[in-house]
């Protein structure tokens, strides 16, 4: 890439480039420091120049992100990042803007921005470290811990159902819905990059754990033994195919998604469900798979729904455009003067 | 022609608008405004609207008015007590009636004094205060406008709905034939309004004009009124309201510093207009969001303001309790941004359509922690410009939000303004760094100038990629320190370049009066215009008294204990239960004495008067 004429070509960007020589203070063990790799890994490869990268975040463990990419960044106030993040984009559209986030951030008392941000259609990457509790502030459950969660302020267990971030985002009419998790180290960077490739809010919810105050959380999507079983990869166009031998698949029956075994009872590969990106209602489906325990549905992950919408700051851009070059910019005086003015004579 | 009335010639003259909310008063208020504008009078205006959208039509709380003085000599008020009242129905005589001059004027419609009209604004059962003895102090016209308006508009195809909506030009154009005004301006407008509905516009001016010759033709008339020959300062000037003058104020800013002008703002009485007026310049590249609330409101703007656009917020109250939060992380950034408060009755949702100036303290302390921001206020509907303008030049050029207090009676309010030319501002300067501000080629962002001022720096910005945020900062490094000394250090420090812009500001003048005197009348905000009014009678009596008003709230204009020494009683009139003074007594120690009115109403001339005169007297 050249910039200018006697300034040689650009160097290339390693992960190297995108780390600090700040420590990272997470707890040993944290699944933060997994997802700030492959962010790291991936950045380079995006071909942003690194000053046009913008790191957004609240309040919150997952929210001192912003400290550990050398890049530019904001560590603003508990749960207002999206509202932050909007503003930024709307007068600097051509910046590639991140916003990093927590359960409590997000869901919580930024609950109200999020949804907006959605709504509205930013193209910018939210990135929610779902770790099912307040790290931060050391153990409270969240408003995404579930039903029953014993933690310092629940001794007796939390008596209030939980969200699904997937289904909120898609009922805030959200362009981009993924999941992905801190221990699939390959399957996250892959969720990155397409999240960072979407025109539009990427919203990516990753599993995270958080080993002091709520360890284990996602493991049976993670662990050898278990994750197979328990966990279905969805990708846009393939059959949802999941199981230790990839022998079991979901089909729809009617409305009901279903797990079925494949070449039994004359089941095949083609009677599957097919992963459509585009499919809202479906997208819905997925994201409410672990709503019905008796099916033992896997719990998904992958990008659930990915659709073309326009944004909120190309609509603004244009509109600004259009009627800039319909009217004409006026002089600042004839601002000042307005259209009736009157003169006093003497 | 010849003139069979007495004309009455006079300085000023004061006319309230007064009806049902559907009755159309503040339009009649402005187009009379603006005509006399037009006509080279100085004026200044008073709009009253009921709280709510839709009450109940009739009754005294859907009463809406409209008050204007104008005349010839320079005015700086809405008026005490007006000269002419016009009523079109029983509630708005009911409201308006107690501030009309003794002999003064009413024009009713007697259409508005029915049976039902009387019983929803509450008169005795059988009492009509057109036909018993009550009025006997004043003159009264009678007339049944929504007749006499239905018959000029007869054969025109018209509604009754629409005949009754062209009501309030019959009483326009009477007014005009009485105070002398050529209705062309307001034919001009109407014709402007409704292009493309020429029959709508016929008949409003038709309305219009029957209303001039039924005061023409008719001889219940028996005054007429002429407004001496003006003696304001030559010049161009526009009409303007506070709140139009604080939106123009931020593109005329943006256009000064070269910034692209940014406004995020959640919708709130009296407030909205800002956001209303700026949504319309597009042609100037303003991006005005709406947010969904005022905490992301001033997120966004800050957002905004990073990227380096001028950023603004406008809100009132209410918004101002929920931008908290955020204006104490905007303050540890250090970045710039306009936060527009426009004043209105409270604690809670309160009166949210009346004035008052009880934001003071919140605006001088209501943060967390150490969080001293710039403030100023805007003393008339003009002044909004310059108050608002000073505060984006400050908080571009000192790198700090920067609290603006307005209210409702000046944000609605508006008067003739000699408008300043792009030439007249002063300039903005306005400076990016692009290269690293060390020795050893390290970008420092807390590194800080003579005025005690951190780099600005945007993203995109090559080589100089680093991180701010709301934790405490390392001493021109900016990273995180919870080191004990350092935040003593950096606390000190960002209340040291808030003094600091005392360097930048005017020093403070005495409005009017000598500068050493009995008594000082120390005022803020808008109460301007009624003290200065107050003070100019007192004075030509030969009272020893002067005004100082102070815009510049924080910091100080550096010259101002020295100005209160001479004075032997300071008096502190404000909107509200006390809280300039708490401010001027903790600061200079002096036993200021409090004036204070919490109505949601402005202060009257003579309250002031009396109040001056009292403590004259002992
Ligand atoms: C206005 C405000 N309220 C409360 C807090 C305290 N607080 C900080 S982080 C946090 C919760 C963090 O939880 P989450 O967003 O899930 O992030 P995590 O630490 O788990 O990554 C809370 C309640 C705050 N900083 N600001
Ligand atoms: S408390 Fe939990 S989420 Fe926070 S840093 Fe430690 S392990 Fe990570
Ligand atoms: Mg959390």
């Amino acid at each position: 890439m050249i910039e200018t004429n006697n300034i040689p070509v650009a160097e290339k960007l390693t992960s190297k480039n995108f780390a600090p020589d700040q420590d990272v203070k997470w707890c040993p063990g944290c699944g933060d420091y997994s997802i700030l790799k492959q962010t790291q890994t991936i950045f380079p490869d995006l071909g942003v120049k690194k000053e046009d990268f913008v790191f957004i975040s609240g309040i919150g463990c997952s929210s001192r992100f912003t400290y550990y990419m050398d890049t530019y960044g904001m560590h603003s106030i508990h749960g207002r990042a999206t509202a932050i993040a909007s503003g930024l984009k709307a007068s600097r559209p051509e910046l590639s803007v991140w916003v990093v986030t927590g359960d409590g951030d997000a869901l919580s008392i930024g609950g109200n921005h999020f949804i907006h941000i959605l709504r509205k259609n930013f193209d910018i990457n939210i990135l929610l470290f779902n770790n099912q509790i307040y790290g931060l502030t050391k153990g409270q459950y969240s408003p995404t811990s579930e039903i029953g969660k014993i933690t310092k302020s629940t001794p007796f267990g939390s008596v209030e159902q939980p969200f699904n971030p997937a289904e909120l985002a898609l009922g805030a009419r959200g362009t981009f819905v993924a999941r992905t998790l801190d221990r699939d180290t390959k399957h996250m960077q892959g969720i990155l990059k397409q999240a960072y490739y979407h025109k539009g809010t990427s919203f990516v919810e990753i599993y995270q754990n958080c080993p002091v105050f709520n360890d284990a959380a996602f493991f049976l999507f993670s662990d050898k033994e278990t994750k197979k079983d328990n966990a279905v990869f969805v990708e846009h166009g393939k059959p949802l195919i999941f199981g230790a031998n990839d022998d079991k698949g979901i089909m729809l029956d009617g409305y009901k998604p279903k797990v079925v075994k494949l070449n039994e009872n004359g089941v095949s590969v083609n009677d599957l469900w097919i992963h459509d990106e585009k499919d809202r209602i479906k997208a819905n489906m997925i994201a409410g798979f672990q709503d019905d325990p008796e099916e033992h549905l896997p719990r998904p992950f992958g990008v659930f729904y990915a659709v073309d919408h326009p944004t909120y700051e190309d609509n603004m851009k244009e509109q600004i455009n259009r009627i800039m070059g319909k009217k004409g910019k006026p002089s600042l005086n004839k601002i000042l003067s307005g259209t009736k003015t009157w003169e006093i004579d003497r | 022609m010849e003139t069979k009335e007495e004309i009455i010639e006079v300085e000023s003259v004061v006319v309230k608008f007064s009806g049902d909310s559907g009755d159309g008063m503040q339009l009649t208020g402005m187009q009379f405004t603006d005509t006399a504008a037009f006509l080279g009078k100085d004026l200044s205006t008073f709009p009253e609207y009921p709280a709510e959208i839709r009450a109940p039509v009739g009754t005294v709380s859907g009463v809406s008015g409209f008050q204007v003085q104008f005349g010839s000599k320079e005015i700086f008020t809405a008026g005490d007590q007006y000269d002419v009242l016009v009523a079109m129905n029983a509630a708005a005589l009911k409201v308006d009636l107690k501030n009309l001059k003794k002999g003064g004027i009413i024009i009713t419609n007697t259409s508005g004094f029915d049976q039902k009209n009387l019983r929803l604004a509450e008169y005795p059962e059988g009492e009509n205060p057109l036909d018993d003895d009550s009025l006997d102090n004043y003159t009264v016209y009678k007339m049944n406008v929504s007749g006499l308006t239905k018959d000029a508009l007869a054969g025109m195809g018209l509604s009754n709905k629409e005949i009754e909506r062209s009501k309030n030009m019959f009483v326009l154009g009477l007014l005009y034939w009485i105070f002398d005004q050529s209705p062309d301006f307001t034919i001009k407008f109407i014709n402007e309004k409704f292009t493309g509905e020429s029959v709508i516009a016929q008949a409003n001016i038709n309305a219009l004009k029957a209303g001039w010759n039924y005061g023409d033709n008719t001889e219940i008339f028996n005054t007429r009124f002429k407004i001496t020959a003006s003696n304001l300062t030559p010049g161009t000037y526009r009409s303007i309201t506070g709140n139009s003058a604080a939106a123009i104020a931020l593109i005329a800013a943006s256009e000064k510093s070269g910034l692209p002008l940014f406004l995020g703002s959640y919708p709130i009485t009296p407030a909205s207009d800002i956001l209303h007026e700026l949504s319309k310049y597009k042609e100037c590249g303003v991006r005005t969001f709406q947010a969904e609330d005022e905490i992301a409101a001033i997120c966004s703007a800050i957002g905004a303001s990073y990227g380096g656009a001028l950023s603004a917020t406008t809100t009132s109250g209410p918004g101002m309790s929920l931008k908290a939060e955020a204006l104490g992380l905007g303050l540890m950034l250090e970045l710039p941004l306009v936060v527009i408060n426009i004043q209105r009755g409270g604690p809670s949702t309160g009166l949210p359509t009346k004035t008052e100036q009880s934001d003071l303290l919140q605006a001088m302390f209501g943060r967390h922690g150490e969080s001293p921001l710039p403030v100023i206020a805007a003393e008339s509907p003009s002044d909004c410009f310059s108050a608002v303008y000073e505060a984006a030049r400050i908080a571009l050029e000192h790198m700090t939000p920067v609290i603006v207090l307005s209210d409702g009676y000046i944000a609605n309010g508006s008067e003739p303004w000699r408008f300043p030319s792009e030439e007249d501002l002063k300039p903005i300067e306005v400076k990016f760094e692009t290269e690293p501000n060390s020795e050893n080629g390290v970008f420092l962002p807390y590194k800080r100038d003579e005025k005690l001022v951190r780099p600005r720096v945007i993203p995109g910005t090559k080589g100089l990629e680093h991180r701010i945020g709301g934790l405490e900062k390392q001493h021109e490094t900016g990273d995180i320190s919870y080191e004990a000394k350092n935040h003593e250090l950096m606390v000190k420090m960002r209340a040291a370049k808030i003094e600091k812009i005392a360097d930048y500001i005017p020093l403070q003048i005495v409005d009017t009066g000598k500068e050493k005197a009995k008594l000082l009348v120390l005022g803020w905000g808008s109460t301007y215009g009624t003290l200065k009014t107050a003070i100019g009678e007192l004075l030509e009596e030969g009272a020893d008294i002067a005004h100082i008003h102070i815009k510049y709230l924080n910091p100080f204009p550096k010259n101002l204990g020295d100005l209160l020494k001479n004075y032997e009683k300071v008096l502190i009139p404000e909107i509200n239960n006390g809280q300039l003074i708490k401010i001027i007594r903790d600061k200079f120690l002096i036993p200021a004495v409090g004036f204070n009115k919490i109505q949601g109403l402005p202060f009257t001339t003579s309250e002031i008067k009396s109040k001056i005169l009292e403590l004259l007297k002992n």
